[in-house]
């Protein structure tokens, strides 16, 4: 087992630990952004989607599970990443350009991370571990958009999950190995799509339900 | 057309590894467009010899962009605003009459600053010997064609046996990562049938020796690409990771 951690803990086996648990959470994310899509169908069919996902029971608490020790190695290694990453320079340069390698998103990436990790206690907080026993989780959802800060703070945050994920999802193939001439640039445009689609498909919800609320 | 111009410097000048350093300000009078960076430099330290100052310290050698001794950050870019050119190549005649050019050594923490710009740049030294060695048959010279290599993997491995180690990837890279070098150095060889035989050995030494000389971690950031003199492709980092994925879950090698 000796092996299996020294190479895990080299430089690129921590790299490869984020490149699989970011896979995951763009897999979740997906997952996510159907279910959220149900919202757009008004209170009766986001209230049965709620329920189908619910009667999943146990297999509710293994995902749940597996997403959380994903977000631990996620959290841990990309906190530890930065903080080596910082060391491996101590005195900075007094002038530093972008020589045109660097995007929003590489250059952002680890500060978008714990921005991410703030929302998503955040999130947990007003939904997943709400009071559920008065009100229906539309309910829920409709009170807390009725709040025009929730409504901002919500569409920022989708705006940072698809900075994140626009560097997040190329870079992961490239960590995997999967450079290729023919791929490559279509790994890279399908990079964009999605994070695109994930902040605008999540983005839009608070705004629509704020309209309707 | 060649003309002269006056531009005004701002060099990195540190006595020695323990120093704390600072920018100091030089005048460099009547430049002549047609000289290259490190030729303008000569004349400053010139007239530092004759005003009895101590001139500045900076690394060269061949000056034809082939050595990879010389490289410094100019303005914030690795070997200046040129792509694909070490600093000796880069010419003059890219600055305009009164320009302020900041000059900063490379920097990193496996890279020790010896005086001034010279950079002790031996942790890659360290990284290819910890590469090893490759198995070759040695006698008379083989048959040409007895081990048959593809044109196209031979011109992949030609590309990155282009890297010179000046450094530029590690000086560019916003997390001081060597990645760009250990891929190109690996992948020369990972591309060859004559290197085979080590190939897993060889990614997880070269890799942990990296790791040992506390570069950062590459986030794909493409700097390095950037400002490579060689135009070294980041696909190498991704062969390199390939190599390396190969090494650790495939090979008996620990």
């Amino acid at each position: 087992m000796n092996w299996l951690i020294n190479t895990l803990g080299s430089s690129i086996g921590k790299k490869l630990l984020m490149a699989i648990t970011g896979l995951g959470f763009i897999g979740f994310l997906a997952v996510h952004l159907i279910g959220n899509l149900t919202l757009y169908g008004g209170q009766d069919l986001f209230t049965s989607y709620v329920e189908h996902l619910h009667a999943l029971g146990p297999l509710i608490i293994l995902a749940e599970l597996g997403l959380l020790s994903f977000a631990i190695i996620h959290i841990v290694i990309g906190t530890l990443l930065f903080y080596e990453n910082l060391m491996a320079r101590p005195v900075r340069y007094r002038v530093k350009k972008n020589a045109g390698g660097r995007t929003i998103g590489s250059a952002t990436q680890p500060y978008t991370g714990f921005i991410i990790l703030a929302f998503l206690i955040l999130h947990l907080l007003n939904f997943h571990f709400a009071e559920h026993t008065n009100k229906s989780l539309y309910q829920l959802i409709s009170s807390a958009f009725a709040n025009p800060l929730y409504v901002g703070v919500y569409v920022i945050a989708m705006i940072v999950v698809a900075i994140h994920v626009s560097h997040g999802f190329w870079s992961l193939f490239q960590t995997l190995g999967a450079n290729h001439p023919k791929y490559m640039p279509l790994i890279q445009k399908l990079g964009i799509a999605v994070s695109l689609m994930f902040g605008i498909g999540f983005g839009f919800v608070p705004i629509f339900i704020s309209f309707i609320a | 057309m060649s003309e002269n111009i006056n531009l005004t410097l701002k060099i990195w000048r540190q006595k020695g590894p323990n120093d704390k350093g600072h920018l100091e300000t030089h005048e460099a009078r009547d430049i002549s467009t047609d000289m290259s960076f490190l030729e303008m430099l000569d004349v400053v330290n010139e007239q530092l010899t004759v005003e009895g100052k101590d001139p500045v310290s900076f690394d060269h050698d061949c000056r034809e962009g082939i050595c990879g001794m010389c490289g410094t950050v100019i303005n914030g870019l690795a070997h200046g605003p040129e792509r694909g050119t070490t600093l000796c190549q880069l010419h003059m005649r890219h600055f305009k009459d009164g320009d302020t050019i900041v000059i900063e050594p490379w920097r990193a923490r496996p890279f020790r600053i010896i005086k001034d710009l010279v950079v002790d740049r031996s942790s890659f030294d360290e990284i290819i010997q910890a590469g090893g060695y490759v198995s070759v048959n040695t006698g008379q010279a083989p048959e040409a064609n007895s081990i048959p290599v593809p044109p196209e993997w031979a011109e992949l491995a030609m590309d990155a046996a282009a890297c010179i180690g000046c450094g530029a990837c590690v000086a560019a890279c916003p997390n001081a990562s060597a990645m760009l070098f250990v891929g190109a150095k690996i992948s020369q060889l990972a591309l060859l049938p004559q290197g085979k035989p080590e190939a897993a050995k060889r990614a997880l030494s070269m890799l942990r020796k990296m790791d040992e000389l506390d570069f950062g971690n590459c986030s794909n950031e493409t700097e390095c690409e950037a400002v490579c003199p060689k135009e070294i492709s980041i696909t190498n980092i991704a062969r390199f990771n390939r190599e390396f994925l190969v090494a650790s879950f495939g090979s008996s090698e620990k």
